[in-house]
C-alpha cells in the first residue's frame, strides 16, 4: 500500500492566504492543486513535504480569458476545462492537441495547467506547448507580481523559476494573426508519459511566407526550442523541403536517452518524423486562420 | 484533523490523519468497499468515484481535499432498491467477468450520462479510457452503457420525473408493442 509520508495540511482561502501560508510554514511546505503529479511522488517518497497547502478553493485562479490579444489562463484551470474551451481550440489548437493526449479523462478533471508546469517533469507536455506558444507566466508572491517568459521559466528537471514562497497565477499566451499551431505524440498506451512528442507554432506574413516559427520537443532532453530549425523556416513559403530540414536538426539537436520507453535511434527518429507533422499541420492551420 | 463530506446523500463526519487517501477513507472508515483499490497510481481506474458529480481517481485525492464535497461511489447507484440503469445494463449486456473494475466503470458512465444522455461508441470508449478491463470486457461494457442510455431512468414505468408526461417510458413501450 502507497501511503504519504506524514505532513500536516490547510487549505489556503485566496492567493494572499497561499502566500502567507508559504511563509509562515517555510522551505519543507508544498502547493497542492489538482495532486496527480505531487501525491504519486509522496507516496514513493521522492518528494516529502511537511506542510501542503491546498489551493482548490481558489477559483480566483480557475479562468480562460480573452483579453486584446492575449489569452489569460488561470494556473487552477483544469485540464478539462482546456479542453474544451472554444477560445483556446480556435486560437492555440497545440493545446487542444496536446490536452487530448494527457493523462485520461478521469485525471484531465483534476489535473490543473498550473500543476504540470510547476512540477517541470522532463516529459510533461504542456512545457513544450507554453514554450513553442512562447508564452508568459505570471509569478505571484510576497513582493507583488512578476512576469517570467517561458524560455526563463523552467530550470531544470523538477525545476522552475517558481521560489518557494512564491504561486504561479496565471499564463499569458499572445494571440497572432494568421498563425497555426500543432502537437502530437507518440505514447506505449493511452494516458501515459510521451516516447517523444513534438510542438510547433508558426505565424505567416500576409503574402504566406512563415514570419515566425517554434519548434519543440517532449521527453528528449531539449531545454526549451530548437532556434537553428526554426530559422530554416524564417522568410520562406511553408514547404515539404524545409519541414525535412527542420525536422532534422531539430531531432540531431536532442539529447533522448536510452530507456524502458525505446531505445535512442527510435526516439530521434520520432523527433523526426513527429516534428514534420507538427509543421505540416501548423502551416495548414496558418493558412486556414482568419485574419486577427 | 475533522473532515465531513456528503457520501451518497448522507453527511458524514470523522476525524482522520491529513495523508489518508480518499479511497482508504471511503473503504475503512466508512466501510464502503464497493470502491475498489487497485494500482494505487492512478493508473487503473477501478477506485473512481464521482466528487461533485466528476469522476476522480480516488488514490490520488486526499480525504482532506474531499473536505465539504459531494461524494457519490457504486453503493449510491441504486436508488429505493431500483438498479441504475448502469448497473442494468452491465447485467444485460454481461459488463463484468470478475468485477473488479466495475465500480469504476459504472461511475465512468454515470458521469457521461448526465453530461450526455446519447455518447456514441467513441465517447464511450474515450470516457472509460482511463480505466483498465483485464478480463478484456471492453465491447461489452460498451455495449452495456449504451444499452443505459436507450433505457434511462423509469424507461420501464413511464416515470421518468425528466420528461413532462412520461413520454420516453411509452415511446419506447409503444416501440416494443408495435
Amino acid at each position: 500500500m502507497q501511503i504519504p509520508a506524514p505532513f500536516d495540511y490547510e487549505r489556503a482561502s485566496d492567493v494572499a492566504n497561499a502566500l502567507a501560508l508559504l511563509e509562515r510554514h517555510g522551505p519543507e511546505s508544498r502547493i497542492i492543486a489538482g495532486g496527480h503529479s505531487l501525491l504519486p511522488m509522496m507516496k514513493l517518497r521522492l518528494a516529502r513535504p511537511e506542510w501542503l497547502i491546498d489551493i482548490n478553493d481558489l477559483t480566483e485562479l480557475e479562468f480562460i480569458r480573452r483579453e486584446g490579444d492575449q489569452l489569460r489562463v488561470g494556473a487552477l484551470t483544469r485540464h478539462t476545462a482546456l479542453l474544451e474551451s472554444a477560445d483556446v481550440a480556435g486560437l492555440f489548437p497545440i493545446i487542444r492537441d496536446a490536452e487530448q493526449v494527457i493523462a485520461d479523462p478521469v485525471v484531465r478533471n483534476r489535473g490543473t495547467i498550473g500543476g504540470s508546469l510547476c512540477q517541470a517533469d522532463p516529459a510533461e507536455d504542456l512545457s513544450t506547448v507554453c514554450d513553442v506558444l512562447r508564452a508568459q507566466a505570471v509569478i505571484r508572491g510576497p513582493d507583488g507580481e512578476r512576469m517570467v517568459a517561458m524560455s526563463d521559466f523552467h530550470r531544470g528537471p523538477y525545476e522552475t523559476a517558481v521560489a518557494q514562497n512564491e504561486l504561479l497565477y496565471e499564463v499569458r499566451f499572445t494571440i497572432r494573426p494568421r498563425s497555426g499551431s500543432a502537437y502530437e505524440k507518440v505514447e506505449r498506451r493511452v494516458g501515459d508519459w510521451a516516447i517523444v512528442a513534438a510542438g510547433a507554432a508558426v505565424g505567416l506574413s500576409s503574402d504566406g511566407t512563415v514570419e515566425e516559427a517554434a519548434i519543440g520537443l517532449t521527453a528528449v532532453g531539449l531545454d526549451g526550442t530548437v532556434p537553428e530549425a526554426e530559422a530554416v523556416l524564417r522568410g520562406q513559403q511553408p514547404h515539404e523541403d524545409l519541414f525535412v530540414e527542420a525536422a532534422r536538426i531539430a531531432a540531431a539537436a536532442c539529447h533522448p536517452v536510452d530507456d524502458q520507453r525505446g531505445p535512442v535511434d527510435y526516439k530521434r527518429h520520432l523527433a523526426d518524423e513527429l516534428t514534420r507533422r507538427v509543421l505540416r499541420r501548423a502551416c495548414a492551420r496558418a493558412a486556414g486562420a482568419q485574419e486577427g | 484533523m475533522q473532515i465531513s463530506m456528503t457520501v451518497n446523500g448522507d453527511k458524514v463526519t470523522r476525524e482522520v490523519e491529513p495523508r489518508v487517501l480518499l479511497v482508504h477513507f471511503i473503504r475503512e472508515n466508512l466501510g464502503l468497499t464497493g470502491t475498489h483499490w487497485g494500482c494505487d497510481t492512478s493508473n487503473c481506474g477501478t477506485c473512481v468515484v464521482l466528487m461533485d458529480g466528476q469522476p476522480v481517481k480516488s488514490c490520488t485525492v486526499l480525504a482532506a481535499m474531499a473536505d465539504g464535497h459531494d461524494i457519490r461511489t457504486v453503493e449510491g447507484l441504486a436508488a429505493g432498491g431500483t438498479l441504475d440503469p448502469v448497473q442494468q445494463g452491465f447485467m444485460e449486456e454481461h459488463g463484468l467477468q470478475c468485477g473488479f473494475c466495475t465500480p469504476g466503470m459504472m461511475l465512468s458512465a454515470r458521469a457521461l450520462l448526465d453530461r450526455n444522455p446519447h455518447p456514441d461508441d467513441t465517447e464511450i470508449r474515450q470516457a472509460i479510457s482511463g480505466q483498465i478491463c483485464r478480463c478484456t470486457g471492453y465491447a461489452t461494457i460498451v455495449r452495456s452503457v449504451q444499452w443505459a442510455a436507450a433505457h434511462p431512468p423509469g424507461w420501464d414505468t413511464g416515470a421518468d420525473a425528466e420528461t413532462d408526461d412520461g413520454a420516453a417510458g411509452g415511446a419506447i413501450a409503444e416501440e416494443v408493442t408495435a
